[in-house]
């Protein structure tokens, strides 16, 4: 970040304070952010490479390139860093940090110390699961599924587990930060209706982290305790039950997929907005949607175990349930088509993420009925079908609507520019690319081809090879935005405070803002996404605030 | 390899059409909403972009169309889970009369034991046309028995039985999967599903056959000593066994549970669990003692005893001479167990079905 030191003479939060220790020892919320942003931007890539090995095995039907327990480990650890490292901090760690504060005109969240610790606690979980993965890495599947990962794995489980289980703190602080905050800290006249739908959906995430994520830390408590000392709570041999460990796990982990795609949703919300020059359509119900998925989503664990082994009855009623879960997330998706109704549409590179969001979370959300429809589901279970689904809401879900996020609030976070022409590029190779490696992956999964296999019948490699040739589009369209945004530090043209003239309490601070992100507490007397005043000829300075700087 | 394209998996039980129609349902349905979705989105993106329309209009939403696009996917969605749930209860309610064959699945491989005695590994011959129910259970993790050809699938759990079925139509050879990551050779826990015609699987299953599953059990009640106790008069310490499999037990809390495999397989294995009204709960538990392979044997002998096609043996001694007598040592009998376990004589040779597998 030492591009602040470039021609600015203003203080901003980059160059109010220098030095290595100004920076371990911060609490705004903002610096904050952005060791959130370089730790998981490490992570992102360390799974990346694991995941590229993986495709890179499942060119050829033999298990040929790697031994089948490097196989095995390799996808347990994609599957650990991507999720616990990656996709659970992602949004709210670095976007919802940098900007729930300022979009509700506060100089800071509630707890700025909870803050810091929950970044150092999350680099103390992540160092276990790192030194769990370079010492020889562990075979259970992200999944930990029992007894194979309480008795039968010989890797490191019991380090890895402890490494989720401090990572999960780091989550419950975030979230019982945000909570208060929303709560606590709004800034005059800026009710709960007029909220950025950003702040909806990051207070239903914080509601799943707080609520869900004690249940994962006293379930690896369990599978620590009955590894070391041989707990009868699991293990059907000393009167436990395996389908129990499921029923803790999904309770959290189930939930924790509306981690990873509510703030993707709250992004999508204010970019479409921005370059629509709209209101979002229906903001209530979009806003009350977020708060249905956070619910709903507690309720829809066991439609994991269908083939578990779960009474007829149970896995009806979860079934069910599963398909009420589907309908928020599709009035969502209709009210941002609706958005653009009638707006003034441009196509900047977050609208061109936003649109690759919808379409992709779209066939994600709707392979899910797939899924939940429970006669179906038993042919696809735990095939090929699973792993497209959950990449298409996670990676074409969760990871777009984080690059959507990075490039949209990257001039207000750095205060530069970054080149529109790669960053377009880099937007059209993800699409591509994504489709590329995850559709076949439908087809493979209808045929049959079990996941997590390191070897598979020849008939399934033509897909394969179609799959892996996408894979590697999408690294480059990964790649892209590390380089040019990194590039655009040091060359990039200054941003200005509001460079898409988008509304928003945070487009009111400079680029990048001061430490405490506002002069003067701004006072609220408009809805959220008022781009007919912005847009308004006769449209001065907004009233209610000075832009800052 | 182009040469070599399937899109569609063979169809060869009478399951595969019920789910493939509800598969395609859902297809229709979901190219429609994504075509819908991105069609609109593209309209929109064009007819309403910045330089043909500089100026948006502003829309705050529209209650009825919150409603109609809220209440239209409900009622898609309601018709898709009561179509895939009707689907569901033929997959899970095996019909009467089904043949069943008993599984155990240990990494990495299947073993299979059929009534009339023929064993196989990673290999399961069946007659087209006939409703085969599979009784498994697993040795060591979770495994699960996944034929795509037949749209079956249920995970296979140490400690307790689970069951599905079907009902072959078409002979031929299709894949078996291991569809539940169980450990290092996964991928590798992998056989084949054979579909015999019905003359051709009564020639083989007529083979290399030396007694039948309720026989190798029958053994088993007499060396472990259950025959001492479970008399077919009333004189024995424990219940009597004859006639008792599919009926309703009474137990002494009240309850009432079906003398189901899953129960046999809890009270030989954890006696306590459920005792039967009447009786006091000193049965020693035979809990690794016996392997997989020997309590199936027992559950075979005892479901005969259920159905009049076998008789208790005499007791081996005196109901009341004395102790228990000491059951063989775990390893002994897993050990013996095993070497049971291979392939009947005439049963083909179990073949990897791609070579990949290693």
């Amino acid at each position: 970040m030492e591009a602040a030191s470039h021609s600015e003479a203003k203080t901003n939060y980059l160059n109010a304070d220098y030095g290595i220790k100004s920076w371990l020892l911060t609490t705004d919320h903002k610096r904050i952010a952005l060791l959130f942003l370089g730790s998981i931007t490490f992570f992102f890539f360390i799974g990346g490479f694991f995941a590229m090995l993986i495709r890179l095995e499942l060119l050829t039907p033999a298990g040929d390139l790697v031994l089948a327990d490097t196989y095995n480990k390799l996808f347990t650890m994609h599957g650990i860093v991507m999720i616990f490292l990656f996709l659970i901090p992602s949004i709210p760690a670095v976007f919802g940090n940098f900007l729930i504060p300022m979009m509700i005109g506060a100089k800071d969240l509630a707890f700025p110390k909870l803050n810091l610790a929950s970044w150092y606690i999350y680099m103390a979980g992540a160092s276990f699961i790192l030194y769990a993965i370079v010492t020889g890495g562990m075979d259970t599947g992200w999944t930990f599924y029992t007894p194979f990962s309480t008795t039968y794995s010989n890797t490191n489980v019991i380090t890895a587990a402890v490494g989720v289980f401090i990572v999960g703190f780091s989550s419950i602080f975030t979230g019982l930060n945000f909570i208060v905050t929303i709560h606590r800290m709004r800034a005059p006249g800026l009710t709960w209706r007029r909220l950025p739908l950003f702040i909806w959906a990051h207070y239903a995430t914080a509601l799943i982290m707080v609520l869900g994520t004690p249940v994962l830390a006293i379930t690896i408590v369990l599978v620590a305790l009955e590894r070391l000392f041989h707990f009868g709570i699991f293990d059907a041999r000393l009167g436990g039950d395996p389908l129990l460990f499921q029923h803790l796990f999904w309770f959290y982990s189930h939930p924790a997929v509306y981690i990873m795609i509510l703030p993707s949703m709250a992004v999508i919300s204010e970019v479409i907005a921005c370059f629509s020059r709209k209101r979002i359509f229906g903001y209530d119900f979009v806003a009350m949607s977020s708060i249905a998925i956070a619910v709903l989503g507690f309720l829809v664990w066991a439609h994991h175990m269908f083939v578990a082994g779960i009474s007829t009855y149970a896995a009806l009623i979860f079934s069910l349930l599963t398909f009420f879960v589907a309908i928020p997330s599709a009035v969502k998706v209709f009210n941002w088509t609706a958005t653009l109704y009638k707006g003034s549409i441009s196509f900047e590179t977050p609208m061109l993420y936003a649109f690759a969001f919808i379409g992709l979370f779209t066939i994600g959300g709707l392979t899910g009925i797939f899924l939940g429809a429970v006669g179906l589901d038993l042919h696809v279970h735990d095939t090929y079908f699973v792993v497209a689904h959950f990449h298409y809401v996670m990676v074409g879900g969760g990871v777009t609507g984080f690059l959507c996020a990075l490039h949209f609030w990257w001039p207000k976070m750095t205060g530069k520019m970054y080149p529109e022409a790669f960053a377009k590029l880099s937007a059209v190779l993800v699409f591509v690319g994504f489709n590329l490696t995850f559709f076949p992956q439908f087809l493979l999964g209808y045929l049959g081809m079990p996941r997590r296999y390191h070897a598979y019948p020849p008939e399934f490699q033509v897909l394969n090879v179609l799959s892996t040739a996408g894979a590697s589009i999408l690294a480059a369209g990964f790649i892209m935005p590390m380089i040019y945004l990194v590039w655009s530090l040091q060359y990039g043209k200054d941003a200005g405070p509001n460079p898409y003239r988008a509304a928003g309490l945070e487009w009111k601070t400079a680029s990048p803002p001061a430490t405490f992100n506002f002069d003067e507490t701004p006072v609220v007397t408009w809805e959220a996404y008022n781009y007919d005043e912005i847009d308004a000829p006769d449209h001065g300075p907004q009233k209610g605030v000075e832009v800052a700087g | 390899m182009w040469s070599n394209l399937p899109l569609f998996p063979a169809r060869a039980s009478n399951m595969a059409g019920h789910v493939d129609a509800l598969y395609f349902a859902l297809v229709a349905i979901a190219a429609f909403f994504t075509v819908l979705v991105a069609g609109l989105i593209l309209y929109f993106a064009i007819r309403y972009r910045k330089s043909r329309n500089p100026h948006a209009t502003q829309i705050h939403g529209s209650t009825a169309l919150e409603l109609l696009w809220t209440g239209i996917p409900l009622g898609i969605v309601m018709i898709i889970f009561v179509w895939s749930a009707v689907i569901f209860f033929m997959q899970t309610r095996p019909p009467k009369g089904a043949m069943e064959i008993y599984t155990v699945g240990k990494q990495w491989m299947w073993k299979f034991q059929y009534t009339e005695g023929q064993r196989e590994i990673n290999e399961l011959h069946v007659p087209a046309g006939r409703d085969v129910r599979m009784i498994m259970t697993s040795q060591d993790v979770i495994h699960d028995f996944f034929v795509p050809a037949f749209r079956i699938k249920a995970d296979v759990l140490p400690g307790r039985y689970t069951s599905t079925w079907f009902h072959p139509t078409v002979p031929g050879r299709y894949h078996l999967f291991c569809s539940q990551y169980c450990g290092t050779n996964h991928s590798g826990m992998v056989g084949d599903v054979v579909v015999m015609e019905p003359a051709d699987y009564e020639r083989w299953a007529a083979s290399g056959v030396d007694g039948s599953l309720a026989s190798a059990g029958e053994k088993s009640f007499q060396q472990y000593g259950c025959s001492m106790c479970h008399r077919a008069d009333s004189a024995g310490r424990g219940p009597n066994l004859v006639g008792l499999f599919g009926k309703p037990v009474l137990l002494d809390d009240g309850l009432t549970v079906t003398a189901d495999e899953s129960y046999v397989r809890e009270s030989i294995l954890n006696p306590g669990a459920k005792v039967v009204s009447g009786f006091k709960n000193i049965m020693p538990t035979f809990q690794g003692q016996l392997s997989e392979e020997e309590v199936i044997g027992l559950v075979a002998f005892i479901k005969a005893l259920g159905n009049g096609s076998a008789n208790l043996p005499l007791p081996v001694s005196e109901p009341n001479s004395g102790d228990y007598p000491i059951a063989p040592k775990a390893e002994s009998s897993a050990a013996k167990s095993d070497k049971t376990a291979a392939p009947a004589k005439n049963a083909t040779q179990a073949t990897p079905v791609h070579p990949a597998a290693k």
